[in-house]
């Protein structure tokens, strides 16, 4: 696996990680059972510090997504949860797929929709989460 | 494992006359991460890092570093023992050679790590029988880390560590620092370099003038500075959005651009409330937040 972290673009590389290990989960990329590198040589390949690897795999041992087995690493552990969650993923774009299919037939060009998109995302969440 | 801070100060002042280099600094470094001293030239990082080794004295206020005071003496030669620390103009003997070097410095210390010692001096590339003085600066700087990294110190302090390095040298030199770190050796570095800090830091104090502007985990920096781009269909109410985190407005037509240290959902909410036609909403980099942070002091 390869992962590849931007650190100007303002985004913790915690996170970065995260979503590239949980993206190469939901693509097949990873597979289940998997071993990911040790957080010391994955920290010394990234140069990054050790922290940021530890604190990714701590944050997705406890999404369910890897299992830390002591002294012998980090291993990708996709239980149901987790499949059905690949599955709502799958869904999901599709659905998207569609909407942005109908809002271009409305004539908006894909940065509005991309603009609209991302000034929604970050307003109902507190509202959701309540 | 240690879990008090590796440093820590208490107003701590030296003032050369009418002029403050450092000026009432309370500084917490904890122990087990990377924490990166980040500031201009002239910011007052070097004076810092000299009265906490004590060779400076302070004018006011106090310090301890591994839990000794720094201005005991006593206590400051144990603290140095578990200490290496490369200065900023990487002072070495000129007549010795490469090799005399590093066999000097290894009779002084008893956490000395031949092995690694070895290993670096290849990985730097460094000629073992060139005489110091006829060394490139980089080639100098390389071999100041190289004795410092090859000791097994519980605390690393390094004082523009990549100063003189080219990018190869600075890959190396963080990549020495990554696997350091993952040694459990707690690292405090000054550097006016964004672009290495963010890679690797766990944590980052800002210093500007003598003064400490930001103390604060890089993660939590990030996650809670944004920019916010707001449109309307009239001119935009400034005034509205003059809440608290709100760093700083910039208008130019109906368009406004306001940039949070925090609370980026609550400046969304009003800017939904008073029908913005446009809202953006933006990660902010490390160089912007520290050339808005000097800026405003």
């Amino acid at each position: 696996m390869f992962f590849k972290l931007n650190p100007t673009t303002g985004q913790p590389l915690y996170l970065q990680l995260m979503q590239q290990i949980r993206h190469a989960a939901e693509t097949g990329a990873l597979q289940d059972g998997e071993q990911l590198p040790g957080i010391r040589t994955l920290a010394e390949e990234l140069v990054v510090s050790p922290n940021t690897v530890a604190k990714a795999y701590s944050e997705l041992e406890h999404e369910g997504i890897l299992e830390l087995r002591q002294g012998s690493g980090a291993f990708l552990t996709l239980k149901r949860r987790t499949r059905s969650l690949t599955d709502h993923v799958q869904v999901a774009r599709r659905r998207l797929r569609e909407l942005i299919e109908q809002l271009r037939e409305h004539g908006l060009m894909d940065e509005e929709i991309r603009r609209a998109f991302e000034a929604e995302l970050l307003y109902p969440a507190e509202v959701v989460r309540k | 494992m240690r879990n008090t801070p590796v440093i820590l100060t208490h107003d701590l002042t030296k003032s050369y006359g009418t002029v403050m280099a450092v000026h009432g600094l309370n500084l917490s470094v904890e122990p087990n991460r990377i924490t990166a001293f980040l500031g201009q030239n002239g910011a007052g990082k070097s004076t810092t890092i000299k009265m906490l080794l004590g060779m400076i004295r302070p004018t006011c206020g106090e310090g301890t570093v591994l839990g000794k005071r720094i201005a005991n003496a006593e206590e400051n030669r144990e603290m140095r023992r578990k200490v290496a620390y490369v200065a900023e103009n990487k002072p070495l003997y000129s007549y010795m050679t490469v090799e005399q070097t590093v066999r000097f410095a290894s009779s002084f210390y008893s956490d000395w790590r031949a092995d690694v010692a070895t290993k670096l001096l290849s990985e730097y590339r460094l000629p073992n029988k060139r005489k110091v003085k006829s060394l490139s600066k980089g080639m100098r700087t390389k071999l100041a880390l190289l004795l410092a990294f090859a000791r097994r110190p519980e605390l690393l302090i390094l004082d523009e560590p990549s100063e003189g390095l080219d990018p190869v040298g600075i890959e190396h030199l963080l990549q020495t620092l990554v696997a350091q770190s993952a040694d459990g050796v707690s690292i405090f570095f000054s550097s006016h370099q964004i672009a290495e800090v963010e890679r690797v830091a766990d944590h980052v104090c800002i210093l500007d003038n003598g003064r400490l502007l930001v103390n604060a985990s890089l993660d939590r920096l990030l996650q809670s500075y944004r920019r916010i781009d707001l449109a309307f269909r009239f001119p935009p109410p400034e005034q509205e959005f003059r809440i608290a985190g709100v760093e700083r407005i910039r208008i130019s037509g109906n368009a406004l651009s306001i940039l949070a240290s925090m609370n980026a959902e609550a400046v969304v909410e009003r800017a939904h409330d008073l029908n913005a036609v446009s809202v953006e909403v933006a990660p902010v980099g490390l160089r912007d937040i520290f050339l808005e942070t000097v800026k405003e002091n």
